[in-house]
């Protein structure tokens, strides 16, 4: 693992300039995964804030080739790239070392590209799929999705007399990605840089397909300050809402391991998306919620051997 | 003019062989033959013994071609179209439910000017859910962009498969070839192939301007275009469309010198001295010729025009080759439902109206589904038109639905 340092003397193949907001998650997690590639990179990406904000026509902010197909096909189309580089490397038309990269929101991965996703991981190409989930469909204009938490106001699951957001929990899909039996999988958080960037190390090493799913707080989405992103994501990892932990050829291991988890409520109170769930008479969700972290916090820690 | 006419077996000089195979065999043979870097496919009734007979080229080290075994037909042209924009030479193929399922990523291919080539073996589209032939799968995708080349028989399929390769990396436009499902995919014919030499040296080596994988140059593929620049884009796509028109008679033409199979952008049979013609495409051409010679026997003056080149639409040509008629029947393997008639039908009709003289035309829609389009359907249609030429009859406002129970 380079030091940061080190790091800092690795080209930034995502420029300035993008239109992303300002305390954006997304651009954090794309130049903490790209850090980790130290190799020449192909990045694809669906269609979200990520794209629409970083390819405006005729700017781009990629300093590696690039490549946006549509919304559910991130996995696939990178898929394709890295079966014409197999191909063109094996009639020797190729000869450097390339590595592929597919980032994609949650939207993306988790609903709609979920499909594409396993079918790529199945296939067993040699790439890596960041997953940037910021718990909704923020391009759009903050809708839900698979990936947006229980009691999370949205567009369309907002608070209102008889609905207290979202009524579902969100699915673990890092998990899912783990039940492939793929080389490496892991979820971290932009707020844990360095942790983040030796599990892009990590899947790019690998031979075969990677899957990283990176909490990548969004400012507009969450309504936090846009100060606050970092902030916001640490305190996720702390409360075992966002645990971070790998899955490296079938073995689990925790990556972050407090004494004590932070009470879930430091980081639903600073969300203007969960401010419903502090009326008086929803204290009964705030229980429910600390009730499934801590559920979910048991099971991967026996998951991770780590009791 | 170019010329325009087919003549299959005219001149048999070239070298390879005679076969007999099904036409979705052909087509795998052709595409074995071109030995492309990448095909991504998924298999659907009636293209799967396409994938499946590639699959044991593969399997047998005779393509080294990377095969991508997609979980659908969306992440097969979604996989194409990455390595298209890698710099690879891509196929795929499929029909019907899998080339609507494609819809989206169609329409993205032709705008990234990706020289895809797909086989799509005509099925109907659902619903209900039906396996045999009809035209709506590639009708429903004629505005996505895509040169669209059609087949009467194996011969043409295996023909345009090889020629496609060249047409798409010329025009940098992607390229659909299309045979009837069941009716070509799977009857066994006779018919002549190349020798896989003669095919390399035709199609040649493939070296893309814009590759993604020269990451010494990073290009970014696919990227967001506002009103500002949207238009100048489809505007593009349209001007390289057209141009493709001229590409497809050229690569023909040197397809002919070392073939021997002369193509154009449509055939005309027995059509210079006819007064009534129909127009049809795919399969029932055969069968359409076949009625027609026996009509002449009688000294009925009829004759036929067959699409080959669906997209871009031929249209000063076709109205050039029809106009001297007197009557003219336009025959439809789909329906454009809610519209005057069938997509053919609509394009001829359009392409003659500002001729200083043109036929009367009547539009039918046929075969539906799979339905078996005989010989006294055709007999059928040229009686309407002895009618209409004569003067007896208008012709018919509304679609005629041929072969269908009432």
């Amino acid at each position: 693992m380079a030091n940061i340092k080190e790091l800092s003397r690795r080209p930034d193949l995502l420029s300035g300039g993008h239109r992303l907001c300002a305390g954006c998650g997304a651009s954090i997690a794309v130049r903490q995964v790209l850090l980790g590639a130290n190799a020449p990179v192909v990045a694809g990406c669906a269609t979200g804030c990520l794209e629409v904000s970083t390819t405006p026509y005729p700017y781009t902010a990629w300093k590696t080739p690039f490549i946006h197909n549509a919304f559910e096909n991130s996995a696939a189309t990178i898929s394709g790239v890295e079966a014409a580089y197999q191909a063109l490397k094996r009639k020797g038309k190729i000869k450097k070392d390339i590595k592929f990269v597919a980032f994609g929101g949650d939207g993306g991965t988790y609903d709609i590209g979920l499909q594409s996703l396993s079918g790529a991981m199945e296939r067993g190409h040699n790439m890596v799929y960041v997953c940037y989930d910021n718990g909704a469909y923020m391009n759009t204009g903050i809708q839900r999705s698979g990936a947006t938490p229980f009691g999370a106001a949205t567009t369309t699951s907002p608070a209102g007399k008889v609905r207290q957001g979202k009524p579902q929990q969100r699915k673990d899909l890092t998990q899912i990605m783990a039940a492939h039996n793929i080389p490496y999988v892991a979820q971290a958080s932009i707020s844990h840089w360095k942790d983040l960037v030796e599990k892009a190390e990590k899947a790019f090493a690998v031979d075969g397909p990677a899957f990283i799913n990176v909490l990548s707080p969004c400012p507009r989405g969450w309504r936090t300050a846009s100060d606050a992103t970092v902030e916001i994501a640490k305190i996720a990892v702390q409360t075992g809402f966002w645990p971070l932990y790998e899955v490296e050829d079938g073995e689990w291991k925790l990556n972050f391991k407090p004494k004590e988890l932070k009470p879930i409520v430091e980081f639903l109170k600073p969300q203007g998306r969960f401010k419903h769930l502090f009326k008086p008479e929803n204290a009964h969700l705030l229980e429910e919620i600390q009730n499934q972290v801590n559920k979910n916090w048991e099971a991967l820690k026996k998951r991770c051997g780590a009791e | 003019m170019a010329k325009t006419t087919t003549a299959p077996r005219a001149r048999a000089k070239a070298k390879g062989k005679t076969v007999a195979m099904t036409g979705n065999a052909g087509c795998a043979l052709a595409m074995k033959q071109i030995n492309p870097d990448v095909v991504a496919a998924y298999p659907i009734t009636p293209q799967t013994t396409i994938v499946e007979e590639f699959a044991n080229y593969v399997a047998n080290g005779q393509v080294d071609t990377e095969y991508v075994n997609v979980e659908s037909e969306h992440s097969a042209m979604s996989a194409c179209i990455g390595a298209s924009a890698a710099g690879a030479r891509v196929m795929t193929t499929t029909s019907s439910q899998g080339l609507a399922l494609m819809w989206e990523e169609l329409s993205i291919a032709s705008a990234m000017r990706l020289p895809i080539v797909m086989h799509n073996v005509n099925r109907a589209l659902s619903g209900p859910i039906n396996i045999h032939c009809d035209h709506s799968d590639s009708m429903g995708v004629r505005d996505m962009g895509w040169v669209q080349l059609f087949s009467e028989t194996a011969q043409e399929s295996y023909d345009n498969t090889i020629i496609a390769v060249k047409v798409a990396e010329k025009a940098l436009l992607p390229v659909m070839v299309l045979h009837d499902g069941f009716i070509t995919s799977h009857a066994i014919d006779r018919f002549d192939v190349l020798d896989d030499a003669d095919v390399q040296k035709f199609v040649g080596e493939y070296k893309p301007k814009h590759a993604l994988l020269n990451v010494d140059n990073p290009e970014t593929f696919g990227p967001f275009a506002m009103p500002a620049f949207y238009y100048e884009q489809r505007k593009a796509l349209r001007v390289a469309l057209d141009a493709a028109k001229d590409i497809v008679l050229k690569v023909s033409k040197d397809y002919a010198k070392i073939s021997g199979r002369e193509y154009g952008l449509f055939e005309e049979y027995r059509l210079a001295d006819a007064n009534i013609a129909i127009v049809v495409l795919g399969s029932t051409a055969g069968t359409t010729k076949y009625v027609i010679d026996e009509a002449r026997e009688k000294g009925v003056k009829v004759g036929m025009l067959k699409l080959r080149l669906f997209r871009p639409f031929p249209a000063a040509e076709i109205a050039a080759a029809l106009s001297h008629l007197k009557a003219v029947a336009v025959m439809d393997r789909s329906d454009s439902i809610g519209a005057l008639g069938g997509p053919v039908y609509m394009e001829v009709k359009a392409a003659l109206y500002n001729s200083k003289k043109h036929p009367q035309i009547q539009g039918y829609v046929y075969g539906l589904g799979g339905r078996d389009t005989g010989p006294d359907q055709i007999e059928t249609v040229i009686e309407d038109l002895k009618k209409i030429a004569g003067g007896k009859e208008a012709p018919r406002e509304a679609v005629t639905l041929l072969g269908v129970k009432e």
